[in-house]
């Protein structure tokens, strides 16, 4: 029953696989997807009853889909690499006539991959959070909502076709929104959750009208479909497709010019951050994008902008990263960043996807362990998130110190950490791509040097700058072993380059690049990058490392600090050019609708009004003068009938 | 025989009906002016019909009468109502309905 494999006329493009239906241990994979759901239902419908096994069930639903998962993955592994593609059809969406639309789910080496890391990943956080939320009253709502995130983040990487992958979009964005304003007595936590909520559906038009117009143009959206006549659409239909899901990815991701949104998102609970806000939700539109392969290689246009998006995003968050004492929005600029590397990869094309995608497991491994760790000094330090009353605590936290080491040395890609292997490759693709563009992504990497090694030092040593009262303490087990197994695949993350697996491992669905020569060896462009780093590192050490770190923000700083300080103005920009102006607009409408269309509604009524009251005066009650009103009016209709004939 | 006369005394009880109608305040003696107007009318109708040497106009004269005693039924109860209530047939007072 395996199709064979067709190739398409227009190269250099992916290899259509016309995917096998889903038989064996494939039959089971709507259950990765139902279990959190089921989870998520009973958790949060089954109410206070639910109170006292609440997070044992929300954990064990996640595992289990992991487990799955697993096991669907070795299942995948062991076909040949033109039969790695299942097909499940699980029911019709709906139907009107011609049109109609499957929920079916694809499994092919691209979601294989996505689901080990958001079920694993998930699952660690998970158990993380059995222990990080144990004194919150809600902390069985709380499992809820991350059981809603994985089954929602699962369809978006399982379903087979745009609308099913939109469903899980706007399903993680739900989750996201009741996460990150989970704690909503605190009004800024509300306003952060809204703000995400609408920055998100400013990408959202992007991809409801990618969607829209690929019905309108394919009358499909399934993957398979559309990629097999990709090609012969218009140019103008591909472009105007690539950038609309460019917006989308933007939004969801926090791109630049969507990026404000994330910063603020760091108001959730810690295990939200490093599961939506760092791991795998903001990943999405790096999905988007390398799913979408078949558009971006035919619309070139989309594909610069795509690099253009990346390049700056990663400067953006890296810039913002420098200057944050919040160690939560330290970490939320490198998140910016890294997916700014990752949307970089995405947009050189062949060559990059299968990196991009490897950049995005890595990081998905060492940005969890990095904000699990940084959870981890939160719950020492009761809960305050400035590192400037941070200092020497790796005594104090051992584990979550050395845990967190691993994160940091992956992170700045300290030589043979996982981070090391991906962000050498994206920006060794760069450089063969664009000079400029590899200049970006080099001058990022000691940039992201710099701040990893400032949040570094100002955490774990120098002097205390404890507030009085603050005793720190490690956390306990379940909170460490989470951090130990994050930091683990943190250093060992690179091996899923070993003989380039990963890039054989997505040739099926990403196609197969012709390695492009450097004019350097690589070698050489390694020691430069290693240098770059070792360069921001050492900055670091004499900027903040060296002299004592003040417990307030000094004011007097310069016009960089300050503008880093204020996100590079975003939130302003935001408001002077759309929020005030929006405003303006509105204010001006509602007047025009208050004083123009109300004014003319309400003055025809008083008009004829007005006109009533004069005429009902003739209404006197004397019969008399009614009988004189249709004499005169007798005599009138004479008179004219008398004129009209003589005349 | 000319039609004339007819005619002319017909437009004279016409007028003093109408005339009747608009000063006097007796809802009687206005009854009565009324049914003078209705005669005047009937009085012409009949010297049309002999005019024009058919029967429509008479025909008409019969129904104008029928259609005046039902008034005159329905009014008389009327007044008669308005008497017992407000003591007085003056129209004038009856003047409650109106803006």
């Amino acid at each position: 029953m395996f199709a064979d494999v067709t190739f398409l006329a227009a190269e250099p493009h992916a290899p259509v696989i016309e995917p096998a239906g889903a038989d064996g241990v494939f039959s089971l994979l709507w259950l990765i997807i139902a279990l959190p759901a089921l989870g998520a239902a009973v958790l949060l419908l089954g109410g206070r009853r639910t109170d006292a096994w609440g997070h044992l069930l929300g954990v064990a639903t996640v595992s289990a889909s992991f487990v799955l998962g697993l096991v669907s993955f070795f299942g995948l592994m062991g076909r040949g690499a033109e039969e790695r593609s299942v097909d499940q059809f699980l029911y019709t969406w709906f139907e009107a006539g011609e049109f109609r639309v499957d929920m079916a789910l694809l499994f092919d080496p691209l979601s294989a991959l996505f689901v080990l890391l958001i079920t694993g990943v998930g699952a660690l956080i998970h158990v993380y959070s059995v222990g990080y939320m144990a004194h919150d009253p809600r902390r069985r709502r709380f499992f809820g909502y991350l059981n809603l995130f994985v089954a929602a983040m699962l369809v978006l990487v399982l379903a087979d076709n745009y609308l099913g992958l939109f469903l899980g979009w706007e399903g993680v964005g739900l989750a996201s929104y009741l996460l990150i304003g989970f704690w909503q007595h605190k009004p800024s936590a509300a306003v952060a959750a809204k703000k995400a909520f609408v920055v998100n559906r400013v990408g959202d038009i992007g991809m409801a009208l990618g969607v829209a117009l690929l019905f309108a143009t394919f009358g499909s959206t399934a993957f398979t479909e559309v990629s097999a006549v990709a090609p012969e659409a218009s140019d103008a239909v591909l472009t105007a497709l690539g950038l609309l899901f460019l917006l989308a990815a933007c939004g969801k991701s926090a791109q630049v010019p969507l990026q404000s949104w994330l910063l603020d998102a760091m108001e959730g609970p810690t295990p939200v951050s490093a599961l939506i806000h760092a791991a795998t939700m903001v990943t999405a539109g790096v999905y988007l994008i390398v799913r979408s392969n078949f558009i971006y290689e035919a619309a070139p246009v989309a594909q610069t902008a795509v690099v253009v998006v990346g390049a700056v995003t990663l400067l953006w968050g890296a810039v913002i990263g420098t200057a944050k004492d919040d160690i939560k929005k330290a970490l939320a600029g490198s998140t910016m960043s890294q997916i700014g590397y990752m949307m970089l990869a995405a947009g050189l094309g062949v060559a990059g996807y299968a990196f991009a995608i490897f950049h995005l497991l890595t990081h998905g491994f060492f940005k969890a362990n990095l904000f699990l760790g940084a959870g981890s000094v939160m719950h020492a330090m009761d809960d305050d998130v400035d590192m400037r009353h941070y200092g020497a605590l790796q005594k104090m936290l051992p584990v979550t110190f050395l845990t967190f080491a691993m994160g940091y040395l992956a992170i700045i890609g300290f030589p043979g950490f996982s981070g090391f292997w991906s962000k050498d490759k994206i920006i060794e693709t760069a450089f063969s791509e664009n000079l400029v563009v590899g200049l970006a992504a080099l001058l990022g990497a000691g940039i992201t040097a710099f701040y990893m090694t400032r949040v570094m030092l100002m955490t774990y040593f120098g002097k205390k700058r404890w507030d009085r009262g603050v005793h720190p303490h490690e956390s306990p087990k379940v909170m460490t072993v989470p951090l130990v197994v994050l930091a683990a695949l943190s250093v060992l993350g690179g091996a899923l380059l070993i003989g380039d697996w990963i890039v054989k491992w997505l040739e099926p669905v990403v196609g197969h690049a012709e390695h492009h020569e450097l004019s350097v060896a690589p070698i050489v462009l390694t020691l430069i990058i290693v240098a770059v780093v070792a360069v921001g590192v050492a900055l670091a050490w004499f900027l903040v490392g060296k002299p004592d770190v003040p417990r307030e923000a000094p004011a007097n700083v310069s016009v960089f600090t300050r503008a880093a300080r204020a996100d590079l103005y975003g939130d302003a920009l935001n408001e002077t050019l759309l929020m005030r102006p929006g405003d303006r607009l509105v204010t001006e409408l509602s007047e025009f609708d208050n004083r123009g269309v109300d004014g003319a509604v309400n003055g025809t009524a008083a008009a004829f009004a007005g006109l009533s009251g004069r005429m009902r005066r003739w209404q006197t009650g004397f019969v008399r003068s009614y009988a004189l009103s249709l004499l005169a009016g007798a005599v009138l209709v004479l008179a004219v009938l008398l004129v009209v004939n003589l005349a | 025989m000319s039609e004339t006369p007819f005619l002319v005394l017909s437009a004279i009880l016409f007028t003093i009906g109408a005339v009747g109608v608009l000063t006097r305040r007796n809802a009687l003696v206005l009854f009565m002016c009324v049914e003078m107007m209705l005669n005047a009318t009937n009085l012409a109708l009949v010297t049309f019909s002999r005019v024009h040497g058919n029967l429509d106009g008479q025909v008409t004269a019969f129904f104008v009468m029928v259609v005046a005693a039902a008034e005159v039924v329905i009014g008389l109860a009327i007044i008669v109502t308005i008497f017992r209530t407000r003591r007085s047939a003056s129209v004038d007072d009856a003047s409650l309905l109106k803006y």
